[in-house]
């Protein structure tokens, strides 16, 4: 038992840190600077951090090419950073790929849920008659998505085509629609299993919940830069003890956090699948609580600023918002802890 | 980056899991009756005795030189056997590690690890609670004996201790917190009277206050240097906020699982939020005993509890109130079945809900602590 990172994922981590830093939009105006934007996603794909997850196998076959530790950190640090480019959409695409043993997909695709964010999309039936839609989530570039399709034997996978771009309340990450109709069945080794889409949705899960983590860190970071410099009383705001309380509130909430999606990013890889999924459950109900309270203390400890469309507050706010939802937030995630947490046996 | 165990951790789990399955001694839950502080001594004496505590500590003292980690072992399966947790001296035996001399520590340390002497500390005063430099009880010297005078309150274990590390004001002339002593007291001397606390879920034998009139403590029983005591007194809060050290986890989890039980058990019978509550408590759980993995990981590194401490102390304290909430949620009182106040007294969840409300206060209020994640952690100023 040793919870510790590798020096190897520490490097990993100072990497993706360093992208979001020097690539990710520094404030609210600077998310339409097109030439960043593009220098972001020109790294981002040189880097290969989107196929992390793909099959170690040239077949689609084998273990996938980094651990979820791994793609955990490189999702933490770019929501840290507010790194406006597609990383999870793509990322999600990969390990459903994998699962099912299909081959890696040749133009950048990411996955379509059904509206309410909850799960994975399904294909209507070819003469469907009401065209149900899907969100295809973080699809920046993507000129797909995979949903589920009904088979002979269990579910396989589908790719389709997108349509229009949705409003999205992330305001880093886009949503675009997808019909449900026209999929193209992509062909693959397995059926999705019960256990395989388990262990599919641990991974998402904990991928949701390393973004929430360095969402809430980053939004942390924010709010005692702004203590430090912000003066009323002819002292700096830092140093009241209301305002102190409120941040250290927020960090302990971000530590907590982060010590949960840690263990549900290495069960993802590492226990059977439903076991995965309740690590997954457990870290999701905690940081998606925590979240939206630290990025809402963040926006009160900028005070009238906070509220302002160019204050960076709110971008931390509405990412977060958009990965608590992402899979089922707070409620759902509770009430599957409820219904499938082991009382005996070991631990 | 693994939670799971290694081989050695893997055999030591199962040689433990045999154990317990037949050595538990059925306790009543943590702190919610006189009774389980009655078996507590026992407790410890036969986890020690069969090489399940104090596996972090030299060997020389009764420890077993084991990776901290092995005691996130230790409360998994406590809490799966539904055994008592482990006891929670952890940071007696810290103050005595870094701060005692060598023959202090060959004389006392064996019999605090091994549960053959009992402790107790004598730190907190009616005027000194958050603000514990401004303690007054006082040490004279006198030839080889140190003569003390003055009280103590929040002594946990006072009735029951042979021993109580006293922490006393040495030197009025200097600055506060360079005037403060460590020494080991005995207890049972004239010149010490000791009286139980009765807390708010009816437990009398947890908390005491303890009179010092004239009673002695050896010169040799001096724990540091004179002038020390404050920094020992850190060294042990330090390692009092961490879930890891005090061994909580396992009554966490414990109850947790108990709180699942029950509600699956009669789905009807409880209200939505009451249900919610004890999902709560167990995400509550399941967190620190994750968070307890990381920061006794980072032991192995060689790093000692520092500020973020109170960031472990604030997750416990929001833990064990979560769980305090859920068994609230579940207790004769909430479901209706029994509000009269002398059977909702009998009732243990009650009993714990009630207890729990002390989490913010021991060991350093959770305002405290907040002061010093802001200031230590966070680098805000000082104002």
């Amino acid at each position: 038992m040793d919870a510790r990172l590798s020096a190897e994922q520490r490097a990993l981590r100072e990497a993706a840190a360093r992208l979001a830093h020097d690539l990710g939009p520094g404030s609210v105006g600077d998310l339409g600077n097109m030439p960043r934007a593009a220098r972001l996603e020109a790294v981002m794909a040189a880097a290969g951090w989107r196929e992390l997850r793909a099959a170690s196998g040239d077949d689609g076959t084998g273990e996938p090419l980094a651990s979820a530790v791994d793609t955990a950190l490189v999702a933490e640090e770019l929501a840290r950073g507010l790194a406006d480019v597609t990383f999870l959409g793509p990322t999600l695409a990969a390990e459903l790929r994998r699962l099912a043993g299909a081959a890696p997909a040749s133009t950048l695709e990411t996955v379509a849920l059904t509206p309410a964010l909850t799960g994975l999309a399904s294909a209507s039936a070819p003469h469907s008659t009401t065209a149900d839609t899907a969100v295809a989530i973080d699809s920046g570039g993507c000129t797909s998505a995979l949903l589920l399709v009904a088979g002979p034997d269990g579910a396989g996978l589908a790719t389709v085509a997108l349509t229009a771009a949705k409003p999205a309340p992330d305001l880093t990450r886009p949503l675009t629609s997808a019909q449900t109709t026209g999929a193209e069945r992509v062909p693959a080794r397995l059926a999705l299993t019960t256990a395989l889409l388990d262990r599919w949705s641990a991974f998402t899960i904990a991928m949701t919940c390393a973004d929430l983590v360095g969402t809430m860190r980053g939004a942390v970071h924010l709010g005692c830069e702004y203590a430090r410099i912000r003066r009323q009383y002819a002292a700096v705001i830092g140093t009241f003890q209301a305002v102190q309380h409120a941040l250290a509130s927020a960090h302990v909430a971000a530590e907590g956090s982060a010590s949960a999606a840690l263990h549900a990013a290495w069960a993802a890889d590492a226990l059977p699948p439903g076991e995965a999924r309740l690590a997954a459950a457990i870290a999701k109900a905690y940081c998606s609580r925590a979240a939206r309270s630290v990025c809402e203390t963040v926006i009160q400890v900028h005070g009238g600023i906070g509220n302002t469309w160019d204050c960076t507050a709110h971008l931390y706010l509405r990412r977060a918002l958009l990965s608590a939802r992402i899979l089922g937030g707070t409620a759902p995630s509770l009430a599957y802890v409820l219904a499938n947490y082991q009382i005996s046996g070991a631990a | 980056m693994d939670f799971s165990d290694s081989p050695q951790e893997a055999s030591f789990r199962r040689r433990l899991r045999d154990w317990l399955a037949v050595s538990n001694p059925g306790l009543p839950a943590f702190s919610t009756s006189d009774q389980y502080w009655a078996g507590a001594a026992a407790w410890h004496q036969a986890l020690y005795d069969a090489g399940f505590f104090g596996l972090s500590w030299p060997a020389e003292y009764g420890g077993h030189g084991l990776p901290a980690v092995y005691d996130v072992i230790i409360d998994e399966e406590l809490a799966a056997a539904g055994a008592p947790s482990r006891p929670s001296l952890g940071y007696l035996v810290q103050g005595f590690l870094k701060h005692a001399s060598d023959d202090v520590r060959q004389r006392f340390l064996p019999g605090i690890i091994s549960g053959r002497d009992r402790w107790c500390q004598g730190f907190s005063e009616p005027e000194a609670g958050s603000d514990l430099a401004s303690l007054r009880t006082s040490a004279e010297r006198d030839g080889s004996r140190w003569i003390i005078s003055g009280q103590k309150i929040w002594t946990s274990y006072s009735d029951s201790a042979d021993w109580c590390l006293l922490l006393a004001r040495t030197d009025a002339n200097v600055p506060r917190h360079r005037g403060l002593t460590a020494f080991a007291v005995r207890m049972d001397q004239p010149g010490i009277r000791q009286q139980p606390i009765r807390m708010i879920n009816g437990v009398s034998r947890e908390f005491g206050e303890v009179f010092f009139d004239g009673a002695a403590a050896r010169h040799q029983d001096m724990i540091g240097q004179p002038g020390e005591g404050w920094a020992l007194a850190m060294t042990v809060v330090s390692h009092e906020r961490e879930p890891g050290e005090l061994g909580y986890v396992a009554r966490y989890t414990k109850a947790a699982r108990e709180l699942v039980q029950l509600v699956r058990s009669d789905p009807g019978r409880y209200l939505a939020e009451d249900v919610a509550s004890v999902g709560w408590a167990v995400v509550a759980a399941e967190m620190l005993r994750v968070h307890a993995c990381r920061r006794l990981s980072e032991r192995l590194d060689g790093l000692s509890p520092g500020p973020a401490g109170s960031v472990d102390k604030l997750l416990m304290t929001e833990t064990d109130q979560a769980v305090g909430h859920a068994a609230l949620a579940v207790s004769s009182f909430a479901s209706g079945s029994a509000a009269e106040g002398e059977q909702a007294s009998g009732d243990s969840w009650l009993r714990m809900y009630l207890y729990s409300r002390a989490a913010s206060v021991m060991g350093g209020t959770s305002e405290i602590q907040r002061n010093l994640v802001a200031t230590r952690v966070l680098g805000l100023p000082v104002g």
